[in-house]
């Protein structure tokens, strides 16, 4: 196997745990390039191209490389219900960037995401797991420039 | 005035979210000898940052809304005055707390103060009866799926219980993907010892010997809180039943983000490592599930409620509540409330309670609730004296859910909810079944070119044809349910499709293709930071501010930042042209 994939080892080889050593890729490397799956195909003796299948089927995964910050915009209702729309079009335009991309300087990355489960702070979003409730255009800008400004 | 005797800051996930990390440096800092430790989420989610302070005379002193500062951890160590926090009267009589009335109390974590606080006696009583009599209790109880679909827990169990081979499995289904639902969440990081007694009695009475958590990855907290319990369970020997020979292992297992996987056939999928497709029942889960092992999947909500039935009885819990309905539920009550947060009422409460004497609406600005998620239903207030139950709901076109309780306001557009939810199915269909996979897109496109002024008449009556044939063609729950918001919005709120449709207006305009931007000269004091903030250049300051609503995205920008609120969104003055 690819050595650079050793620690897929921790995963028991059952076919069960195949989201387990996806999710186990992801949280190492970001994302799971063509050599992850190839790297889980072999340790757990499925082919390829069904790796693949399972992984694309679920919004967790990423086939590209996200930012060093993961922006995650909630859209959930309660989110969308008090503006959502609207964040993710001011996050959108303070990055120049839309939904799934990836900042040139590796900096950001935005997602749109089902639900933080953080309602009674709506609207909400999270960089890096830490969740931002309550935004308005405002706080929305201070946050992002604070990101910016740590590089 | 009495001595602190220890310290509690609420740190679940939307007290952090509002700041809890720092009240709890802060408070550490100066704390000295006095303890201080974290709690769980008391359902005031509108108040959080919560601290309180346990005194040596049994009482206890709440601070709301705290700040992260010295300041304001000295003031509280000092039982400042200020900034107290009272619970609202109104809230505190219509709730009833039974399955969260640990939740936020104790440190989620400490197996000892779980059990000092009557956890796990509902296990030791459980242990004193025969698994069939813990099934007829369950069913004696009247307790029902709080997943959303409602089906009698103890029938389920008794399913499993009959199925006499050596390896059966029991499922916690903690996927909670409605969006605008909360419930489980907090139950998971607040009180994980309580989910965990129940999955215990529930594979006591059913003999159940594969005991999984299926959790959704995006609740990172709830997966650390029911971690560490499961260890400290297992060291404890409490995870040793008397009619098994080994001890039973729970399994957390973490989805990876498909709404599809709440669907028991879709998660038993998933579990088994493979893309989460539904598949036709029967067979149903307790004859085939798990790798074809008969299997039990019941919610996080519904383990919660089981050591409550033992520790008060059944037929007290069954006295709770209404004729078919019995209970408390827990609703996650959020939207256009002032006191959004987690309340759990006894079932047989009116909309109207919930949104007005517990979240604070006043009445004539909501225009209704939606319950349900992307499953449920738009409850228009002229229903909200309904008294909340499975049957009820259901009777109004939505359905009870899993709790979610969004309120809606006067100034939301019923049509984009619609298209909101129907994009939302649309995206998480699983794309087995064509009623489904088809069925919503086209929904969906109806739904869009109605919201974008584009629709017609046509559109209308396609989706009242076309709903009640997903419904019934669809495979799964999520196909079966997924027309319920257009359904329900068509059949209360049909005068803002026709607004949309016949006369290009957005009543409450929140649909961009229907509004204008336009600026208020009366008001305008000429500061230009509406000029300075606009992405896209399309207000001139040099043409008496005018707004070109050709260019504008209707991004709000300029709305937020003026100063005089000059500045507002307008029907579009085109809109027969």
């Amino acid at each position: 196997m690819n050595s650079a994939f050793s620690y897929l080892g921790e995963v028991e080889p059952d076919k069960g745990n195949l989201i387990k050593g996806l999710q186990l890729i992801q949280t190492r490397e970001g994302y799971v390039s063509n050599d992850g799956i190839l790297a889980a195909a072999e340790h757990f003796g499925i082919p390829a191209a069904e790796v693949e299948g399972v992984l694309t089927f679920y919004a967790q995964f990423k086939r590209t490389k996200p930012g060093k910050y993961k922006l995650s915009v909630c859209d959930g209702t309660a989110c969308h219900i008090k503006g959502s729309t609207q964040i993710r079009a001011w996050v959108s335009a303070e990055l120049g960037i839309g939904d799934g991309e990836t900042t040139e300087d590796g900096l950001f990355s935005i997602e749109t995401v089902a639900c933080l489960g953080c309602c009674s702070l709506a609207p909400v979003l999270s960089i890096n797991g830490r969740v931002y409730g309550k935004l308005d255009r405002k706080s929305l800008t201070k946050i992002l420039n604070e990101y910016k400004a740590k590089g | 005035m009495a001595d602190i005797k220890r310290i509690k800051v609420g740190t679940a996930s939307c007290g952090l979210a509002a700041g809890a990390g720092a009240v709890l440096e802060a408070i550490r800092k100066q704390a000295g000898n006095i303890p201080v430790s974290e709690t769980g989420c008391m359902g005031h989610c509108y108040a959080e940052p919560i601290v309180e302070l346990e005194l040596t005379d049994g009482s206890s002193i709440f601070y709301g809304r705290v700040k992260g500062t010295d300041e304001a951890a000295a003031a509280i160590l000092a039982q400042s005055e200020e900034g107290r926090f009272v619970f609202p009267e109104k809230r505190s009589k219509l709730e009833k707390l039974l399955v969260t009335r640990l939740a936020g109390h104790i440190n989620p974590v400490s197996l000892d103060e779980y059990k000092a606080n009557g956890g796990f006696s509902a296990l030791e009583k459980v242990l004193t009866m025969t698994p069939e009599q813990v099934v007829d209790a369950v069913k004696a109880s009247g307790l029902r799926g709080r997943g959303g679909a409602g089906f009698p827990t103890g029938m389920k169990w008794s399913f499993l219980a009959a199925k006499k081979v050596p390896d059966k499995v029991q499922i916690c289904n903690a996927d909670e993907g409605d969006p605008g639902a909360f419930m489980d969440r907090s139950m998971m990081e607040s009180v994980p010892y309580q989910v965990l007694e129940g999955m215990l009695i529930g594979a006591y009475a059913t003999g159940a010997t594969r005991l999984f958590i299926y959790c959704r990855a995006e609740y990172p907290l709830a997966i650390k809180h029911l971690t560490i319990a499961i260890e400290e369970m297992k060291k404890a020997g409490l995870n040793k039943l008397p009619n098994r020979e080994a001890p039973l292992e729970i399994t957390i297992k973490e989805g990876a983000g498909a709404f599809v996987c709440g669907e028991e056939t879709a998660m038993i999928h998933s579990l088994e490592g493979k893309r989460g497709t539904p598949r036709f029942r029967p067979p149903f889960p307790t004859d085939s599930g798990w790798n074809t092992l008969p299997t039990a999947i019941n919610n996080v909500e519904t383990f919660a409620n089981i050591p409550i039935i033992f520790q008060i009885g059944a037929d007290a819990y069954a006295a709770i509540g209404t004729e078919k309905s019995k209970g408390t539920k827990i609703f996650a009550l959020a939207g256009d409330v002032k006191t959004p947060g987690l309340v759990e009422v006894p079932m047989g409460i009116t909309l109207g309670e919930i949104v007005y004497d517990i979240g604070g609406a006043e009445p004539g600005t909501v225009k209704a609730v939606q319950t349900g998620g992307p499953s449920g239903g738009c409850i228009p207030a002229s229903e909200f004296g309904v008294k909340i139950d499975y049957d009820s709901l259901g009777k109004l076109g939505a359905i009870m859910g899993s709790g979610g309780l969004i309120v809606i306001g006067n100034n939301r557009c019923m049509v984009e909810t619609a298209r909101y939810f129907l994009n939302f199915t649309r995206r998480e269909s699983c794309g087995k079944c064509t009623f489904c996979r088809v069925g919503t897109t086209r929904m969906y496109e109806a739904l869009e070119r109605i919201t974008s002024g584009k629709g017609s008449m046509d559109d209308i009556a396609f989706l009242e044809d076309i709903a009640p044939k997903i419904k019934k063609g669809a495979l799964c729950g999520l196909g079966q349910t997924a027309p319920n918001p257009a359904l329900s919005t068509l059949r209360y709120f049909k005068n803002e499709y026709l607004a949309h449709v016949q006369d290009h207006v957005c009543e409450a305009l929140a649909c961009p293709a229907l509004v204008d931007v336009a600026i208020d000269p009366a008001k305008c004091i000429k500061c230009k930071l509406c000029v300075k903030t606009c992405p896209v250049g399309a207000i001139d300051p040099a043409n008496n501010f005018s707004v070109d609503n050709a260019k504008c995205t209707k991004c709000n920008s300029c709305i937020e930042v003026c100063p005089k609120k000059a500045v507002s969104r307008v029907r579009k003055q085109s809109a027969n042209a």
